[in-house]
């Protein structure tokens, strides 16, 4: 399916240059260069422990880089100041892999929480009617009171990138978006990460090692190897490579 | 404070005054290479733990009087931390008070002094038995609940939820908590001594028929402004510190459901542990103010 969206390649949303990592003896990025630019869903793909997870946590400064510089919209992630950073994670939404969710608190509560904490002011009746758009978007109004326990994890997933959508973000960032579904609704999160970029106009970071996804939902395909961005191009142009890692990945997720 | 003093400096930090100290720990130990890796791992681990929890209380006291104030999660949180530790207390403070008095009675009858037995019961219900037996009930109680709970929030990402959808997981996670321990420990301490001196009541009355009247007013006879001052401040120490740590525990906890009971473990252990500590210095502070 086509999905409408521009990029703007004069405009740089993420660029990171020369990010390592480590921790204690294990080294996780090893110096790593990307640019994500606005309207664009970049897929970062790795084997497991590769530092992919850890990669958009430094990006939404969850973790302190050990060397190299991460901007988000032109802001110096590693210098900004606990209120500055604040500023600019409202401006950045984080789906988790195991979705997150507060499972004290209804789907409508969670929904609300962000924005009654970043916007005390907003009243009652419009909170109410932005749960429910959003809800909507995700397909599942319906589960409006029920409680995080009570949805399967597609639902659980779709949920968790609904609250993100509430305080409409420039920037997503998803972490293994379809780990541990079934291939149906794999498919189903897939094409809500492309409708979320088309109709929020989002620019996009998606960490999996699903190529499914990968082919779906990316403009741009990076592959991360030994901490270091081995490949970068289109899914055809990355899989046209006669590199062995490249072809395990490609023939273990296609069964060939 | 963080910019200032960052985790990789106050590791360096460590690592030079384990250099400075390795002079009498070879003079010590004879096998140097076994045990200055050892006692290496143990000082670092003690250094970095003792800067995190400064760290963590300098973050306490700050976001504690920025906005916003999350005034209805504190009154949601005194509901969870006060009301719902009412019948524990009110069962424990019962049983000492009784129990205290029933132990007290024979050495009393022996010199003659059974008439002692609402002053004795009241000073030592309000200078130690209710803060302290308060506090350790709630730090079992309380204590491991906000561990545990802070602590499987921290395993299951959803504290780094809050964080990045700027929503000051701090302010509403650790600050209310706290909050609402330190002001709901000396309640409940405060309700401890009333239903212990109750039960000490009760059964002085089936023993020597004294009224109700004449038990408070002995009671009250010996119990000075500095024991009800002493004993208060106490209970704001015991419940600072039964949610400080509690919160500390479980905001960092890491290592999946292992680390949610550790968590939950050490929140119980340590804070039982500064308990005690603190009693003997406010112990020692009033006896010297006497």
């Amino acid at each position: 399916m086509a999905y409408e969206h521009q990029i703007d390649y004069d405009q740089r949303v993420i660029e990171i240059r020369g990010l390592y990592k480590s921790f204690g003896s294990l080294k996780v990025l090893q110096g790593v260069d990307l640019d994500v630019f606005k309207g664009e869903n970049v897929v970062v793909l790795g084997r497991s422990g590769t530092g992919k997870s850890v990669l958009i946590k430094i990006i939404a400064g969850l973790l302190p880089p050990d060397a190299g510089t991460v901007d988000v919209l032109g802001r110096r992630v590693s210098e900004l100041s606990e209120e500055a950073l604040r500023a600019l994670r409202l401006k950045l939404g984080f789906s988790f892999q195991n979705s997150a969710l507060y499972d004290s608190m209804s789907i409508r509560e969670n929904l609300e929480f962000p924005v009654i904490r970043n916007m005390p002011a907003m009243n009652k009746s419009s909170l109410n009617d932005l749960v429910k758009e959003t809800l909507d978007a995700v397909g599942l109004l319906n589960k409006i009171d029920r409680m995080p326990s009570e949805l399967s994890g597609g639902q659980r997933k779709r949920i968790g990138i609904a609250r993100t959508l509430m305080l409409k973000p420039e920037i997503m960032l998803y972490d293994e978006p379809t780990a541990g579904l079934d291939p149906v609704t794999s498919v189903e999160i897939n094409k809500l990460i492309n409708e979320v970029q088309e109709r929020y106009n989002t620019s996009a970071i998606i960490i999996t090692h699903d190529l499914a996804c990968a082919k779906t939902t990316g403009d741009r395909v990076v592959m991360l190897f030994e901490g270091k961005v081995a490949k970068e191009g289109s899914f055809q142009e990355v899989f046209a490579s006669d590199d062995p890692e490249v072809q395990n990945f490609y023939n273990y997720n296609f069964i060939q | 404070m963080d910019a200032c003093f960052p985790r990789h400096r106050v590791l360096r930090f460590a690592s030079i005054l384990q250099q400075a100290g390795k002079f009498s720990i070879r003079i010590s130990l004879a096998n140097e290479t076994t045990s200055k890796s050892g006692l290496g791992a143990r000082w670092e681990e003690l250094t970095l733990g003792l800067y995190d929890a400064v760290r963590f209380l300098g973050r306490l006291f700050r976001q504690a009087v920025s906005r916003p104030f999350d005034f209805q999660e504190i009154i949601r949180q005194c509901y969870e931390i006060g009301y719902r530790s009412l019948p524990l207390i009110t069962l424990t403070g019962f049983v000492t008070g009784i129990v205290f008095t029933k132990q007290s009675r024979p050495s009393l009858v022996s010199f003659g002094a059974t008439s002692w037995l609402p002053s004795l019961i009241a000073i030592a219900m309000i200078r130690a038995l209710a803060p302290l037996v308060t506090a350790l009930i709630c730090a079992g109680k309380v204590g491991s609940n906000i561990g545990a709970e802070l602590g499987s929030m921290k395993v299951t990402e959803q504290i780094d939820a809050m964080e990045v959808s700027g929503s000051r997981p701090f302010n509403f996670l650790i600050v209310t908590r706290v909050a609402a321990s330190t002001l709901m420990i000396p309640v409940l301490a405060m309700y401890c001594a009333f239903v212990g001196l109750l039960g000490s009541f009760l059964n002085i009355y089936q023993n020597e028929k004294t009224s109700f009247v004449t038990f408070i007013a002995d009671a009250f006879e010996q119990i000075s402004f500095l024991d009800l001052g002493t004993s208060l401040t106490k209970a704001i120490s015991f419940g600072f510190t039964i949610g400080a740590v509690a919160c500390y525990k479980g905001f960092y906890a890491s290592n999946g459901t292992q680390g949610v009971g550790k968590a939950a473990n050490t929140a119980v252990v340590l804070s039982m542990f500064l308990i005690f500590m603190e009693e003997l210095v406010i112990v020692q502070v009033s006896n010297w103010l006497r």
